[in-house]
């Protein structure tokens, strides 16, 4: 045990410099180059607004999550509920003091950046289960005690972004949340009897949503039902994808996009400019290029020697994961419109911020991965 | 502890990776899924979708068809096409109209009255459809709304095709006129539904109706590339629409023009055909009205006087208008009796004035002469038109066989057949009022038909026909009134015009040559007559009637031979003249406007070669000898005068088509 915290604290900078993990950085740096480009797309083919923020918030975040790989894996471990309470708090600072945009109160102004503690939450959350779950032995997974703590940490920062209202950032919360439930070793009748429960309760549940929202999911149904009103969105962006093809249209030739028809571009169907624009070819280049990418998050989780490392890459990998599929689902008309961005692709500081510092502690245990902690 | 831990450890790290094993394997099922669903929207379905994302992008917009002009003979603009500056609103694209339709307001100027009419117009017709705020906006205005068109979404300045008539009313009753499309044309003409654009406007009457399919045009496209929200981003393609065919018409526009003047205002019609090719060089009704009035809708209080006007200026009196042709009928009498052998140029009747009228069955026939003519000759009879002697050859020659003559020489049926309302009058027979009225001749009926008063009913353009067909010696022609380079063989009008200028009527090989002329081509120009001496007879008994004295038109003729014509003239009755008005025997102006009779003078000339047939009608006008015929002096001087201009013409477009 000594020897080998020892042997960590002994390597050099050069060391660890070298033991960063490169092909995750070079899958990155491809899928915000191409982000940045799709950017540009969006603002019509000039470096505008959009493009110009995105490009550098890019910069400054990857930059910032080279800083967070040489932090070592300890702190984040010894930080993790502080972590996970500053995020509650300024979850319920936005709540209470936070911006209202589009019906929703979700955002902080800090001045240099409008902060949305949500995606925040998404990696905190995680955080705070890895830290739960690295502790406890295997055989206590499943105490009462250790079952309602974990639900509670979750239930808490849900309801309050549920409450925001901003259902899909609480789902993919949950959904973070859940996933290292699952792999901590939670009885699987656990998750089945909870899915029955809420399946039965969707109805109730449904009837206390947001009209908009009902709406959202009764068009996921029946999108041709109302075609210019809720269906809008969905028969647009099928249009834009099925219109790509093979090949796509080209390089800012994505007609969809440029004569507007595509609803919110830069943000959540930044992936159906995209596929308009570099077709199917295109699409399954940036589905390898994130699958890689989970790949590569996974396979340092492996190799981590402490169970928080271990637990942190599994459920950051997967809830990487889970955004991308949530957010092309929902593009492609697969499942209802909630708001999701796709990880590094979309506009959204938050969101980048969010990646950005995950991909940062994934990296810090790849480069600490020997670290041992107690 | 340490050992357990460990144990605790390892169990612990199998459980963590047998759990990601189970979701790896998830997700990459979901992965294919997601691959599956790209594959199936952008190959399998990918030209379902490229159909819809171009139907998002893409708008057509139908340009208004260029219409065809009019030309008259010599190639003269009598109905031009003018760009016409409109103001376009679809109220479905409009987010607020009312801010919109204030705002024109204050750009345009617009009226209250006018903007009450405008929300009502909207309120009648489909959300989707175009409403026109503006018909006819000045350049300036254009300008305007262009410059402010930003602020004024959902506007659409729009350039268009508009009529313009340079001879204002002078060709109205030829061409028509244009006005907006109704319901009505676009459900009757397939053309016009077809090629409609907001704001098209098409033929209400005349040629302008009748043409509409040669004179519309095609629609010119526009393809633009539109945004979501409607707006044009660009134009991708422009296809030219083409342009409507130009007519050119056989009629002479300073002619046209002088007839109006001649005519000044009265009720009445003149007609001038060429007695060979058929070409009408003037066709005028009057009173007219100005065509351009309708072309952005006419307003009602002028719509209203126009239509409440006594003298019926909506009405062709040419083509549309019957009237008894009271003595112009004569000449044509005459030949039928010659041609039937019912009498000869030698039968006398006695004309005793009208203590002695014509009595039958106790009916008394009066000639229009008080005094009587005394002994009448045929030739005598047709120059100083006795009605007494009318009524002797009509009832030898019966109703049915005049009726056979007339209708050969044209009455009783249209003249120019498609283009114009035309009616067909009425040529009697007895079967035709048996048939149309359920009775029996009566002998009376055909004595009076025999004067052209009864049944009889005739256009002016019928008996301009009639006159021209005896002018040319009996040869039926085919009047026509656009001309038409191909319709006539080129050699056939050239002999003809080489031959109307050596031949002279009163030389006997005139008949001749013109019988061998119109035999060539036998199917076109039949001849009408059995005995050409006949015809002869009775052209010279004009020439008379126009030149010599006690002629009904003596005082209206030309001495010198270049003008010189012949002619008969009619004045028809409108009522039956009771006793005691012809007891009375009141002057025109003294009777009421209504009662008056009509004023008809036919003839033909230069009377040694002859080339023109005219028929001048006057409503109410009097007598012909007193009102029409003196029409009819100035007129052929007038005609004949240009006649050398004309032949020129034909002449270069006879070499052009040559080559």
């Amino acid at each position: 045990m000594f020897v080998q915290s020892s042997l960590s604290d002994k390597s050099t900078f050069f060391q660890k410099l070298r033991s960063l993990d490169y092909i995750m950085l070079l899958t990155i740096l491809i899928i915000g180059i191409i982000s940045s480009f799709a950017m540009y797309s969006t603002d019509g083919g000039e470096l505008r607004y959009h493009s110009e923020s995105h490009i550098i918030r890019f910069v400054v975040f990857f930059t910032m999550m080279i800083f967070i790989s040489f932090i070592n894996i300890k702190t984040w471990h010894t930080l993790g509920y502080l972590f996970y309470i500053i995020v509650l708090g300024l979850l319920i600072w936005a709540s209470l003091f936070g911006i209202t945009a589009q019906g929703s109160q979700r955002w902080i102004n800090l001045y240099f950046i409008n902060l949305q503690p949500s995606e925040l939450m998404k990696i905190a959350i995680i955080v705070c289960f890895a830290k739960y779950y690295h502790r406890i032995q295997i055989t206590h997974v499943n105490r009462i005690r250790n079952i309602i703590a974990p639900i509670l940490i979750l239930i808490i920062p849900i309801s309050l972004v549920i409450s925001q209202p901003d259902l899909g950032t609480s789902i993919l919360i949950a959904l973070s949340g859940i996933i290292v439930l699952w792999l901590a070793g939670v009885n699987i009748k656990y998750f089945f009897y909870s899915s029955l429960v809420f399946i039965i309760s969707a109805p109730f549940v449904i009837s206390f949503l947001k009209p908009y929202q009902k709406l959202r999911i009764l068009t996921f149904f029946d999108p041709d039902k109302d075609p210019l009103g809720a269906g809008y969105q969905i028969i647009q962006s099928k249009i834009a994808v099925g219109s790509g093809g093979l090949t796509g249209k080209g390089f800012l030739k994505g007609t969809q996009g440029y004569l507007e028809f595509l609803p919110e571009k830069h943000t959540d169907f930044i992936f159906t400019l995209f596929s308009e624009e570099f077709g199917f070819i295109g699409s399954l280049l940036l589905l390898t290029l994130y699958a890689i990418l989970i790949f590569r998050i996974l396979k340092i989780g492996t190799l981590s020697r402490s169970f928080f490392g271990k637990f942190f890459c599994f459920g950051f990998g997967s809830a990487i994961f889970v955004y991308i599929t949530v957010n092309m689902a929902m593009v492609l008309g697969l499942l209802p419109i909630v708001g999701s961005p796709l990880p590094i692709m979309s506009y959204g500081g938050s969101s980048m911020l969010a990646t950005m510092i995950g991909l940062g502690i994934v990296m810090s245990t790849k480069i600490y991965s020997r670290q041992l902690i107690s | 502890m340490i050992g357990s831990g460990e144990d605790s450890g390892f169990k612990k790290s199998n459980t963590i990776n047998r759990r990601m094993f189970i979701f790896a394997a998830a997700k990459a099922v979901v992965f294919f899924g997601i691959v599956g669903r790209l594959f199936s929207l952008q190959i399998n379905e990918n030209k379902k979708y490229l159909t819809l994302s171009d139907k998002n992008r893409l708008r057509e917009a139908r340009l208004p068809p260029v219409r065809g002009e009019f030309e008259d003979y010599f190639g003269n603009r009598i109905a031009k096409n003018l760009t016409v500056y409109q103001l376009h609103v679809v109220p479905e694209q409009v987010e607020d109209f009312k801010t919109l339709i204030v705002r024109l307001k204050d750009i345009l100027n617009l009226s209250n009255s006018h903007l009450k009419e405008l929300i009502k117009k909207k309120n009648k017709q489909k959300p989707w459809e175009t409403l026109i705020v503006s018909e006819n906006l000045t350049w300036d205005e254009f300008s305007k709304i262009n410059f402010y068109l930003h602020e004024l979404s959902g506007a659409r300045p729009v350039l268009t095709v508009g009529r313009n008539y340079p001879y204002s009313e002078t060709f109205t009753h030829v061409l028509g006129y244009v006005s907006e499309a109704s319901v009505e044309d676009l459900v009757s003409n397939e053309t016009i539904k077809e090629r409609n654009v907001p704001g098209l406007r098409v033929g209400k009457t005349g040629l302008e109706k009748a043409l509409e399919k040669e004179l519309i045009g095609t629609n010119g496209v526009q393809r633009f590339e539109v945004n979501a929200y409607g707006k044009r981003i660009n134009q991708i393609e422009f296809k030219e629409g083409e342009k409507g065919k130009t007519i050119r018409l056989t009629i002479d526009t300073e002619i046209q023009k002088y007839t109006q003047e001649l005519l000044n205002k009265r009720a009445g019609s003149i007609s001038i055909m060429d007695i060979y090719t058929g070409e009408i060089i003037a066709m005028n009704s009057s009173p007219s009205f100005d065509p351009n009035l309708f072309l952005y809708g006419i307003e009602k209080n002028k719509w209203n006087e126009i239509k409440k006007d006594p003298l019926k200026p909506l009405l062709n009196k040419t083509v549309s208008g019957l009237y008894s042709p009271g003595s112009t009928i004569k000449p044509l009498v005459a030949l039928s009796a010659l041609e039937n052998d019912v009498i000869t140029p030698n039968l006398k009747v006695n004309c005793r004035g009208h203590k002695h009228p014509l009595e039958l069955y106790g009916m008394k026939y009066h000639c229009w002469k008080k005094q009587g003519h005394g002994y009448m000759s045929l030739q005598n009879a047709i120059k100083q038109s006795c009605d007494t002697y009318f009524y002797e050859a009509a009832r030898l020659l019966g109703v049915d066989r005049l009726n056979e003559t007339a209708k050969k020489f044209g009455l009783g049926n249209v003249v120019l057949g498609e283009y114009f309302n035309e009616k067909k009058g009425v040529v009697p027979s007895t079967k035709w009022k048996k048939e149309a009225i359920g009775q029996n001749w009566y002998l009376g009926e055909t004595l009076i038909n025999g004067i052209g008063q009864g049944y009889i009913q005739t256009t002016p353009l019928q008996l301009c026909l009639m006159t021209a067909q005896l002018a040319n010696g009996g040869h039926k022609i085919y009047p026509k009134i656009i001309y038409e380079n191909n319709q006539e063989n080129i050699e056939t009008i050239k002999q003809k015009m080489k031959f109307a200028e050596q031949n002279q009527l009163e030389d006997l090989n005139f008949l001749s040559a013109t019988e061998k002329l119109f035999k060539k081509n036998q199917k076109t120009y039949d001849a009408l007559y059995r005995n050409k001496e006949n015809v002869k007879f009775v052209l010279d008994a004009m020439f008379r009637s126009t030149n010599e004295t006690y002629g009904t038109s003596f005082s209206s003729r030309i001495e010198d031979p270049k003008y010189q014509f012949a002619g008969k003239t009619g004045t028809a009755q409108v009522k039956r003249i009771t006793e005691a008005e012809r007891e009375l025997d009141l002057k025109t102006d003294q009777i009421p406007y209504k009662e008056r009779d009509h004023a008809w003078y036919i003839a033909f000339g230069p009377y040694k070669n002859p080339r023109y047939a005219v028929s001048i009608l006057v409503e109410h006008g009097g007598s012909g000898s007193s009102t029409a015929a003196p029409i009819a002096k100035k007129l052929f001087k007038f005609v004949i005068d240009r006649h050398e201009l004309r032949e020129k013409t034909k002449k270069k477009k006879l070499a052009s088509t040559d080559i």
